[in-house]
């Protein structure tokens, strides 16, 4: 019984190393890194080419919100990023690194090794959520930084004009940014719980990322549909664009809030799901 | 050549009270309605090394998954170290190193840091001994020198010696070993065993899962065959052996003779060897109706049957694979 005396009567309460472990993981792959280095090349591309080109005319000609404030103040190179990743490049890296997330391992047979450390199945699941939850953060705040940097390097910056015509000082404008890549962040939590769901039905990785990514893409398209206007308000891709309230003078809360709420259902949801599919199904690959 | 055997004989009954590992009816059927594993009892002792045998496709790692609670059986129960399974997984298995259908790896990490990563997930294992242990891991199977080369650019034998090396990172009461010297060369099975032994001279139990006899003859106390989903025989090697009795072999340059003379039911021939099953006659009296009848006899020997000999009979089939 010698080995009983080497260990630690008891597990650590908290440990926080295999979080770190997945952090790790997840942040030193190759792909997910060209995947926010892509994401970091949006904010660069539109300063660059507004730069180049100034464009003349106004929001009602086209173009992406914010695109044309952009030479008046910098800040809006950030704004206009962040509105440009949000329907598709942002959901597809998201719906890498959490269909990946179980799946990859189940697919490379790691899971069966993690599960006989022993590392249960709730935790496993809880970090494998942490990991994406954390990735939905860094990007986010990626392009954020990112596109305020490029911005106020090429254009100038100064008191920020809202969406309600007021005029806020620039680091309250920064606030109002910070806010909106965390409530982006926030959105891509009730894909990154979708995408978790999805990555515990299968063994294939890559099925769980293009299944993540369509549904990401399906929400968008039934919501752009108006004969499917009943549908919209349960959709979860409805309320991503919601963070123009967050550009307000008072800050509308009601959108963003709805929002958050909506998401919160989404995670719970599909959280649920994936703990049950996790914590009954047979590890056999 | 089968020989046929009494139920009896083959079922050797095994008392264990305090068993490393435990089973009852244990079943697993798979949705396709497939039967892997029949309801199987086994008893695995403490401090034993128990050869898990069986041809490919028999259900021994079914069952191994079972045990370690990978897959839920669909009916019966087992347990492990004592403790029901898979209720005290959380404080049992901590105890169980495993290596499972083949070692299993990142591909880009190196095999250091694949092992840490291993570690990190174990809430119990203690942080400031890691890089310790994971040397005296990789040390212990030889991979020393190749820790911080990419696991994909391991061949076959040092993956399966990283498998081994994750199943070491902690001390173990109990090592379930799925096939642990698939793809080595034979001096790498050679160091496995010697592995293997030294563990259970520690007095951890060993169960080893193999589809060649070789290797557990060598290297086990008891036995346990499997075939077709149930578990056909278990018990020490000697009880096994002793369900079959010695065969006689004679080399001669008349074989068509010596088979005349021998007398004993279903002789092989082979070019100039003649073997048989000796059965409860005595080889001083076959000599002597060998020798009587005229028959040059070069040499002569009896040999305690071999475990594939008490194989093929219990399942009346060579080692091939289970259908």
């Amino acid at each position: 019984m010698s080995a009983v005396e080497t260990l630690p009567a008891r597990p650590a309460p908290v440990s926080t190393r295999f979080l770190r472990s997945e952090l790790g993981m997840v942040f030193r792959r190759r792909r997910n890194q060209v995947l926010l280095l892509v994401l970091a090349a949006i904010p660069v591309i539109i300063a660059v080419a507004i730069k180049v080109t100034t464009p003349t005319g106004t929001e009602a000609d086209g173009g992406p919100p914010f695109l044309f404030s952009i030479t008046g103040n910098g800040i809006f190179v950030a704004l206009t990023s962040l509105t440009v990743v949000l329907p598709l490049f942002l959901p597809l890296a998201i719906a890498v690194v959490a269909g990946e997330s179980v799946a990859g391992e189940a697919s490379l047979g790691t899971l069966r090794y993690l599960l006989v450390v022993p590392v249960s199945r709730t935790r496993l699941l809880a970090v494998k959520y942490a990991g994406a939850l954390v990735y939905c953060l860094v990007a986010a705040l990626l392009v954020a930084a990112v596109g305020t940097v490029l911005g106020a390097l090429l254009f100038p910056v100064g008191p920020v004009t809202l969406l309600s015509g007021s005029t806020v000082p620039y680091s309250t404008g920064l606030v109002r940014l910070l806010l909106v890549a965390l409530y982006v962040a926030a959105m891509m939590a009730g894909l990154a719980a979708i995408g978790l769901f999805v990555s515990t039905l299968t063994e294939s990785p890559i099925a769980a990322m293009a299944t993540t990514a369509v549904l990401a893409v399906t929400s968008q398209v039934l919501d752009s549909v108006p004969q499917l206007d009943w549908l919209g308000p349960f959709l979860f891709s409805h309320y991503w664009l919601n963070f123009g309230d967050l550009l307000r003078d008072p800050v509308a809360t009601e959108g963003p809030i709805r929002g958050l709420l909506v998401t919160a259902a989404y995670v719970l949801v599909f959280g649920s799901l994936a703990w049950s599919r996790m914590t009954t199904k047979d590890v056999s690959s | 050549m089968t020989i046929t055997l009494p139920a009896a004989a083959a079922a050797v009954p095994t008392v264990e009270v305090d068993a490393a590992v435990t089973t009852s009816g244990l079943e697993k059927r798979f949705r396709g309605g497939q039967l892997a594993v029949a309801g199987i009892d086994l008893a695995v002792p403490h401090g034993s090394v128990f050869g898990f045998l069986g041809p490919n496709g028999s259900g021994k790692t079914t069952t191994i998954r079972m045990l370690l609670g990978l897959i839920a059986p669909t009916s019966g129960s087992h347990t492990l170290l004592g403790r029901p399974m898979p209720g005290a997984a959380a404080e049992v298995l901590p105890l169980v190193g495993a290596l499972v259908e083949g070692p299993a790896f990142h591909p880009y990490l190196s095999g250091r840091d694949n092992l840490a990563r291993v570690d990190a997930a174990d809430r119990r294992a203690d942080p400031r001994t890691a890089a310790a242990r994971i040397d005296g891991a990789l040390d212990r199977v030889g991979l020393a020198a190749a820790a911080r080369k990419r696991y994909r650019a391991y061949s076959l034998g040092m993956r399966q010696r990283l498998g081994i090396a994750a199943a070491l990172l902690q001390p173990r009461e109990l090592l379930v070993l799925d096939e642990p010297t698939n793809g080595l060369d034979p001096q790498g099975t050679r160091e496995v065993r010697t592995l293997i032994q030294g563990l259970a001279d520690e007095g951890v139990t060993v169960l080893l899962s193999s589809h060649l006899l070789s290797e557990v003859e060598q290297v086990c106390t008891h036995v346990g065959v499997m075939h077709a989903g149930r578990l056909v025989a278990q018990g020490t090697m000697d009880e096994l052996r002793g369900t079959q009795s010695a065969r006689v072999r004679i080399e001669t340059t008349d074989p068509a003779a010596a088979v005349r003379a021998l007398g004993l039911p279903d002789p092989h021939v082979d070019g100039r060897h003649v073997s048989a099953v000796l059965g409860d006659r005595e080889p001083e009296k076959v000599l002597a109706a060998l020798v009587h009848a005229g028959v040059p006899v070069r040499q002569f020997t009896v040999a305690a049957a071999g475990l594939e000999d008490v194989f093929v009979a219990l399942t009346g089939e060579g080692f091939d694979v289970s259908g």
